[in-house]
């Protein structure tokens, strides 16, 4: 791995680095290593073998694959800039910087590829609702907007203590036409949004898809969802290949569920050369207990239909997670990245919200792109990750570097958190102050 | 083994003998759903002797999990507050060793799996065969992922309770059966726990075609919560399940409605 291989010639390098000769690109469930698979209810299984035979189908029907092109350039504004981030790149050992700019994606994020995608089996399926959970809203108002496109009706389920922090959220679904429904069981949190979903989608199975948000629950959401995120790794590895000539020698993401990272990471799973870093919520660190750092800390189990790493108690409770992305707070994790962990492809790290709203604010004032926060945690990432290559090489050494970022989305949505954060830094920087307010966000 | 199956004759397996106790009588067998811990530990096996003592031939207790998906508001909120009172799954043995070491009622726990997961497949199993628990209900849990639970409850003797649903297909469904030890768990209508106005006629579908498949104990459950509807099913199915109903009787007048409730429900048991 140490040889980074120059543009064009990383096909042998491929194929020493899978010396079994598999391939770790479409790995297609149900079951990565000992993760994925159906824990679901009996009665949903009939609805996932049909969703399961669509998308087969979908994937091998030319007519799909250009609808899903069309939609992706005309629609969305796909392909997405590769820019390259010089003056944010100084602060991480002088490496260079390619941020992935799915935050000028249509709907400000990675998320309107997966909807996209799914609203179109829905209508292969023959179905005319749509239902959605959604964090803080963006899947949400994705999946509203993939409704309203393509004339179905959307029901999106949020915990409720959401639908108030993020009352403009909850209107923009409702201006798209989709109705938002408050979710106010258990912990009112995405887990709870995505039982509540669940238990929608076993009565209302006959007509209703349930369009879920991230590479995670039951065969074959996990292979379908990175399916339509792949273009993102495709797109990113041709681009540093064009404007580098050559591959990078890293790529990071952050991970909730892990939809933007799988996207991102697949276009370069079987390139040995090229590291990839995961990065989860460290909430306040993950000393305290108050954190989303799943793959980190968390134990295998099953949960919203897939065995996968999951935060757990002794007696299998599933634990409330922590994060000032709600983007990223989700006490679960998608079954490739637990596989992807294990096989110790790809590496797991947390990052605390101190260390994300860090690199929020410097991507803020050196390149003129609000981040969104749960991106924030990738910035936060790559900039220990360009320390470390610079140490590694030297300080002559760093400017050949080159680290891709997926810079998931844009942080409009999240100025209200970010004032209340900096604001409090203005006032008075001592970090107790820091500490005591930010439980209040 | 296919003499331990549902499609067998029963040698060993609590549920079936409890079933066909019932069948002897002429009548369907009464199935009552408990949460354990809810309100108490106590009370729960209290309430479980109650319904052994009214008419229940088995009994469900269930486990309070962080994530149900499959229940309605009912018996989310007693789970929920079980949970928030400190149950901890292992309670769920003494709540099983509470109620077989007084009366003579089948018990099963539901569960769904992560539980399971998190003690062990075969250390569950075998602490519940300890308790003379009859087996496990598994809302979550299909034969397709069920390996490790096979193993575990041939080696210790426990009925496999899988459920089918009116979107089962006639592949599926034989696949299950299969699979069960004890009965086949029918799950009346496309939804979550709770009672209903009405049994849903796909039910009774749904008992025919797991017959069809080769079950010979088909009980259904989903949205039962008078002897009426328990008359409806009984015409038909091998023993009818009642949960929401017997949860609200709990959370609105203890150990004596639970017994009044179960009562008046089994009058509902007998085939006309």
């Amino acid at each position: 791995m140490a040889d980074a291989p120059t543009a064009g010639s990383d096909e042998g390098t491929v194929d020493a680095f899978l010396q079994g000769g598999t391939s770790l690109r479409h790995a297609p469930g149900p079951y990565f290593g000992a993760y994925g698979g159906r824990w679901m209810p009996e009665s949903l299984i009939a609805a996932l073998d049909e969703l399961e035979d669509t998308f087969e189908k979908a994937k091998a029907d030319p007519e799909f694959i250009a609808q899903i092109a069309d939609l992706n350039k005309n629609y969305s504004g796909r392909p997405s800039l590769l820019t390259e981030a010089k003056r944010f790149a100084e602060h991480a050992g002088g490496v260079r910087i390619f941020l992935k700019r799915e935050d000028l994606n249509h709907t400000g994020s990675h998320k309107i590829n997966n909807v996209l995608g799914q609203a179109l089996l829905a209508k292969r399926m023959g179905k005319t609702r749509v239902i959605a959970e959604t964090g803080a809203g963006q899947h949400g108002v994705a999946s509203a907007t993939a409704a309203a496109l393509l004339g179905l009706e959307c029901v999106v389920y949020m915990g409720a203590e959401d639908c108030r922090r993020q009352a403009l959220n909850v209107a923009r679904m409702e201006l798209l036409g989709a109705t938002v429904i408050p979710v106010t069981n258990g912990s009112q949190t995405l887990k709870d949004a995505i039982n509540e979903a669940l238990r929608d989608w076993v009565a209302n199975v006959g007509n209703t898809h349930y369009l879920l948000g991230t590479a995670a629950g039951a065969h074959p959401f996990p292979a379908l969802v990175r399916y339509f995120h792949e273009v993102i790794g495709e797109e990113a590895r041709a681009q540093i290949l064009e404007q580098a000539g050559r591959l990078p020698d890293a790529v990071c993401a952050c991970i909730g569920g892990g939809s933007n990272a799988i996207g991102i990471f697949h276009g370069f799973l079987d390139d040995p050369s090229v590291k990839i870093y995961g990065f989860e919520a460290g909430g306040d660190g993950v000393e305290t207990g108050r954190h989303a750092a799943t793959i980190t800390l968390g134990r295998p189990g099953v949960l919203h239909g897939a065995r996968s790493y999951l935060m757990q108690d002794d007696d299998g409770q599933t634990i409330e997670s922590h994060s000032i992305s709600a983007g990223l707070d989700y006490p679960g994790v998608g079954p490739e990245h637990s596989y992807l962990a294990d096989i110790g492809r790809v590496s797991y790290e947390p990052i605390t919200d101190s260390e994300a709203m860090e690199a929020f604010k410097l991507l803020c004032r050196t390149e003129g792109i609000i981040p969104a926060i749960e991106s924030s945690h990738a910035l936060a990432g790559a900039i220990k990750v360009g320390q470390r290559l610079a140490a590694e090489g030297g300080a002559a050494g760093a400017s050949d570097k080159i680290v891709v970022v997926n810079l998931s989305g844009r942080g409009d949505k999240d100025v209200a958190t970010a004032a209340e954060w900096f604001d409090l830094l203005d006032k008075d920087s001592a970090e107790a102050v820091i500490g005591k307010e930010g439980e209040q966000l | 083994m296919t003499t331990e199956r549902n499609t067998g004759k029963p040698a060993t397996s609590k549920s079936a003998i409890a079933i066909d106790k019932a069948r002897a009588e002429g009548r369907a067998a009464l199935i009552g759903y408990l949460p354990a811990g809810y309100p108490s530990v106590e009370e729960t096996i209290a309430a479980g002797i109650a319904l052994a003592r009214n008419g229940a031939d088995l009994i469900e207790i269930g486990i309070p999990y962080s994530d149900p998906v499959m229940d309605g508001p009912v018996i989310q909120a007693a789970t929920t507050e079980a949970l928030a009172k400190g149950f901890s799954v292992r309670q769920v043995f003494d709540v099983v060793a509470g109620i077989t070491s007084q009366t003579d009622a089948a018990v099963l726990v539901m569960t769904y799996w992560n539980p399971v997961v998190r003690m062990g497949v075969d250390e569950f199993s075998r602490r519940l065969a300890e308790a003379g628990g009859a087996g496990l209900i598994t809302p979550d849990l299909i034969p397709d992922e069920a390996a490790e639970w096979m193993d575990a409850s041939e080696k210790y003797g426990l009925d496999r309770v899988f459920l089918v649903a009116p979107s089962s297909t006639p592949e599926r469904m034989r696949r299950t059966v299969d699979a069960s030890r004890g009965f086949v768990y029918a799950v009346s209508i496309m939804g979550v726990t709770g009672a209903r106005s009405s049994v849903s006629s796909a039910a009774e579908d749904v008992v025919a075609a797991a017959r069809a498949a080769g079950a010979e104990r088909v009980c259904v459950g989903l949205g039962v919560s008078t002897a009426e509807q328990v008359s409806e099913i009984a015409a038909y199915a091998d023993g009818v399940i009642v949960g929401s109903a017997l949860v609200a009787a709990v959370r609105d007048g203890g150990v004596d409605a639970v017994a009044q409730l179960t009562k008046d429900l089994s009058t509902g048991l007998t085939r006309k």
